[in-house]
């Protein structure tokens, strides 16, 4: 029944030709059973790479502005697919049913407006900071995640962080020992990189772009598949994932953090709406957290999934039926030790004058203010490890309170 | 001298093996002085030589080989008398480009794959249990020892390494690039046996490398002489028919070899010979052979000359005579051969097609035979003039690279010297393309239209997605283009790069981009 197999090539990395980081082998770490309250508690961080467009999956209806500037694929609580009202202002996106029980349970949390505090555009730069956890893009080493659990203190009987993928996210990287693990099935050349391959061929290279497509096709035609993306299998996939690291994460001595990250969320064009791309991807990581919830069985008491991603998106569509590189955008919350049902956010509204550089969602929320509440509830660091080790130079960021039970 | 990245990436990409990443300023180097980059490799011939720690002579392998082949032998007898024994070695892994693979190429193939031997255990029925996840117990990679390499296997490996570290680590990969030319051009297929397999990279470097810059002459004798193309082309089977041993024995005349020679290595089909030519050249060259394990006619696994094998009495060959003079008669031959107006154009034609054209352009083709023809076969002038044709920089960038031309470059911009072959030896199987294993004694294609395939652009992006989730996370990709192509990048392959969702993504897409695969 366990369909997750033990990914060979992350435990004999030293062996390997293009091996990346090296990789600590199996370690005892820090015991962060509660003795105070039984609690044990869990964390999964999932980075969202490519940029989640925050509103349209959790839709300000209730902004007068939203719905003319995000244009064609803006949510509505009403028509075919009407998106779920989280409050009187915001609502879910209709793909996320799952993410919305949890929060009528109260056990999600939605933070909006919020960023790391890089400012520009770029993937490669805002992806660091937001795993490194500095306050600017550099190439550090080391991230947030890992330095927290270096900061955990000793314990015994508890094994390391857990790197989820065919290699560790920054996030995790640095000097606490990670164990890796991948499911087999985890797609290396996938569609969204093929088609800017493609797209890029077309303009300087019509012969590869021909030769390309066809070698795609046929793929596609022997896994009796079209040329269409294939929502089914990233969505399978993203599940697939979530399935095989609850069910380490839920052994009684496996590991209590763990990270993954999901690629595909750069929706430059047709970026679709209540159905489309980001509604099969937004599908995907729904499932995700089921997964995790059911994998994790009661130990999903204990535990905090938080999602975030590197930037938000313009708030104005562009010509393509997409969303461009922004800024604000949402972090997720889910997980029975969220205090949820609510959507957190100091609301800057979509005015033009409102917006960050007239683009964007102005952020209003320092998204380490979010993680530094999590990690603080879950694992009681303190307010000084937090501002100067996990998140360096972030004291004025301050953590957020309330977040988990 | 203004820079000129453009010309740079002709130097670096159409004659070397790619720009290095890291440190190296391979792309400023070669933009100040794009010919002279080139050409500083053609100064230094005894730099082509391999030389390396456990490396051996083919005579000390072909050794080693008989031995094993022996040990097996009596293992097998053993285990047929029914004493218990070791398990007879395994085939080798890597022995042959595996069909089913190719053909059933999943991702996660490609993952296995990569991560090499340690991956090639199978998890039992699909599932390693969290049980395994526990503090204190032995990594899983550990559990299931995986069956010791033999010394065929060994060598082999440790050949292919020397090699692809050489790749990596020469300055432009000229000289790399002749040699990779000349050792397809005279190829042997290391599918043949476990000689073939055995001798692979002692062939290249006994036989091709010591005259890449030298006399094509020479290096013809180097090839036809060597045990690893006798065996290839079944020549240390032919008998002369009027020979003792032919005589004694109901075999005799193998043409293989006097073929091949002939259509493959120097006049090329349609090169004035004919049939009575090819068999007068295969009892020419009859005895030429390699001393067996015994001993008999030499040191075992060297070249020798058998006497009682040899045809005797002279030979007519492509008008001429040659008297009876053992050896030295078919060596007379095979100089006479080399330096044959269709030799040269034969290789002129087939060098500017690896070079510069699918299509090569005729007046090219003609000036190189002219030098050919004036120089001897002077490979080092015949690289030269190459070097110094307009031709050669002028002509768009078409040509496509090979796999293993797209794996080298991809390391080197990677700055990644490998310390195992593995990941190499399994995407060249992958791509079609087996190291030292090509199809036939015509050797590997050369024109995009063999490499430019839908199955192989879509293997290479597995591949380069493979490469990009494992090293990604590591580069900064503006950078590595910077190294690979500064400003003679396309506006759209930077955007392309610049735009990628992530670094993995990036890396994949910049090692598919047309500065990459195309030169």
């Amino acid at each position: 029944m366990i369909d997750c197999v033990e990914n060979r090539l992350l435990t004999s990395r030293r062996g390997l030709l293009l091996g990346g980081a090296s990789f600590a082998a199996w370690a005892y770490l820090p015991k962060f059973a509660r003795a105070a309250d039984g609690r044990d508690p869990r964390l999964v961080v999932v980075i969202l790479r490519g940029a989640l467009d925050g509103l349209a999956t959790v839709a300000p209806v209730g902004d007068p502005d939203y719905a003319g500037l995000h244009g064609s694929i803006a949510l509505a609580t009403d028509g075919a697919h009407p998106a779920t009202r989280l409050d009187g202002f915001f609502a879910l996106h209709p793909a996320m049913p799952e993410f919305a029980r949890m929060y009528r349970d109260q056990h999600a949390a939605v933070i909006h407006a919020v960023a790391t505090p890089y400012r520009d555009r770029s993937h490669f730069d805002g992806q660091d900071v937001l795993e490194s956890g500095y306050a600017g893009p550099g190439r550090v080493q080391s991230g947030w995640l890992n330095r927290a659990l270096e900061a955990l203190p000793r314990g015994e009987r508890v094994s390391s962080g857990l790197a989820v993928g065919p290699t560790t996210p920054l996030v995790l990287r640095g000097n606490a020992p990670t164990v890796g693990w991948a499911p087999v099935a985890l797609p290396q050349a996938d569609d969204d990189t093929a088609m800017r391959l493609v797209d890029l061929y077309r303009h300087r290279d019509p012969a590869l772009a021909a030769a390309l497509t066809q070698g795609l096709q046929l793929e596609k035609a022997a896994s009796g598949d079209d040329m269409k993306p294939k929502p089914g299998n990233a969505v399978a996939q993203m599940r697939q994932v979530a399935r095989g690291a609850a069910k380490l994460m839920a052994a009684d001595d496996g590991p209590r953090i763990a990270a993954l990250a999901f690629d595909g969320w750069d929706t430059h064009a047709n970026e679709g709406g209540p159905v489309g791309r980001l509604a099969f991807l937004l599908g995907g990581l729904d499932g995700a957290l089921a997964e995790f919830e059911s994998g994790l069985g009661e130990r999903w008491r204990d535990t905090a999934v938080v999602v975030a991603t590197e930037f938000g998106r313009t708030a104005r569509i562009n010509g393509t039926d997409g969303t461009d590189h922004g800024t604000g955008t949402i972090a997720l919350l889910a997980g029975g030790a969220v205090k949820g049902g609510r959507v957190i956010s100091d609301w800057p509204g979509l005015k033009p004058a409102n917006l960050y550089e007239g683009r964007d969602l102005k952020p209003t929320t320092d998204l380490r203010s979010v993680i530094k509440g999590v990690l603080q509830g879950q694992f009681g660091l303190s307010d000084q490890v937090l501002a100067q080790t996990v998140f360096p130079d972030s004291a004025a960021a301050r953590p957020m309170k309330g977040l988990v039970a | 001298m203004a820079r000129d990245s453009q010309a740079a990436l002709v130097a670096l990409n159409r004659f070397g093996l790619g720009a290095r990443g890291g440190a190296s300023g391979d792309l400023v180097n070669a933009a100040s002085d794009p010919r002279g980059f080139v050409k500083a490799e053609l100064a230094r011939p005894y730099g082509v030589l391999l030389e390396a720690p456990g490396l051996q002579s083919t005579p000390q392998l072909g050794q080693a080989a008989f031995a094993y082949q022996d040990q097996v032998k009596q293992a097998r007898e053993a285990a047929k008398a029914g004493a218990p024994t070791e398990a007879p070695p395994q085939a080798p892994a890597d022995q042959k480009p595996d069909t089913k693979l190719r053909r059933n190429l999943s991702l996660n193939t490609v993952t296995a794959e990569i991560a090499g031997p340690m991956a090639e255990a199978k998890p039992t029925d699909g599932a390693m249990k969290p049980d395994g996840m526990q503090p204190g117990a032995a990594p899983p990679a550990a559990a299931k020892p995986a069956q010791p390499l033999n010394v065929i296997q060994k060598t082999f490996r440790t050949e292919a390494l020397a090699r692809l570290q050489r790749a990596m680590m020469v300055d432009c990969g000229f000289t790399e690039r002749l040699v990779a030319f000349w050792s397809n051009h005279f190829c042997i297929s290391a599918s043949k046996g476990e000689l073939a397999r055995m001798w692979a990279g002692a062939f290249e470097r006994e036989a091709i490398r010591p005259h890449v810059l030298g006399r094509f002459a020479d290096m013809l004798k180097a090839v036809e002489q060597h045990p690893a193309m006798l065996f290839f082309l079944d020549n240390q089977q032919s008998l002369g028919p009027d020979s003792r041993a032919g005589q004694n024995r109901k075999r005799g005349l193998n043409e293989n070899l006097a073929r091949e020679i002939m259509e493959l290595h120097t006049l090329g089909v349609g090169g004035g010979y004919t049939q009575e030519d090819v068999t007068s050249l295969a009892r020419i060259i009859t005895g030429w052979t390699f001393a067996g394990r015994k001993g008999q006619i030499g040191l075992p696994g060297s070249f020798a000359f058998n006497a009682n094998a040899h045809q005797p009495g002279p030979q007519v060959l492509l008008g001429k005579t040659y008297e009876a003079n053992g050896l030295a008669q078919g060596e007379a031959a095979l100089a006479d051969i080399a330096r044959h107006p269709s030799t040269a154009n034969f290789v002129a034609t087939k060098f500017v097609r690896h070079f510069v054209a699918d299509d090569p352009p005729p007046a090219l083709v003609a000036r190189m035979r002219d030098v050919f023809v004036k120089t001897d076969g002077d490979l080092k002038a015949l690289a030269t003039a190459l070097v110094d044709s307009d031709e050669a920089w002028k002509a768009p960038l078409t040509k496509m690279r090979s796999p293993y031309d797209f794996l080298v470059a991809s390391g080197r911009l990677l700055a990644r010297v490998p310390e195992d072959p593995g990941f190499y030896l399994n995407s060249l199987n992958l791509l079609g393309q087996p190291l030292w294993t090509p199809a036939g004694p015509n050797g590997f294609p050369d024109t995009a239209a063999a490499w430019a395939a839908p199955e192989g652009m879509k293997l290479r992006l597995d591949i380069a997605s493979q490469m990009g989730a494992r090293l990604g996370p590591n580069i900064d990709p503006l950078d590595l283009l910077e190294f690979a192509a500064g400003d003679a990048a396309s506006p759209e392959t930077r955007r392309t790069i610049e735009r990628a969702e992530s670094r993995q993504q990036a890396l994949a897409l910049l090692l598919m981009s047309p500065e990459i695969q195309r030169r």
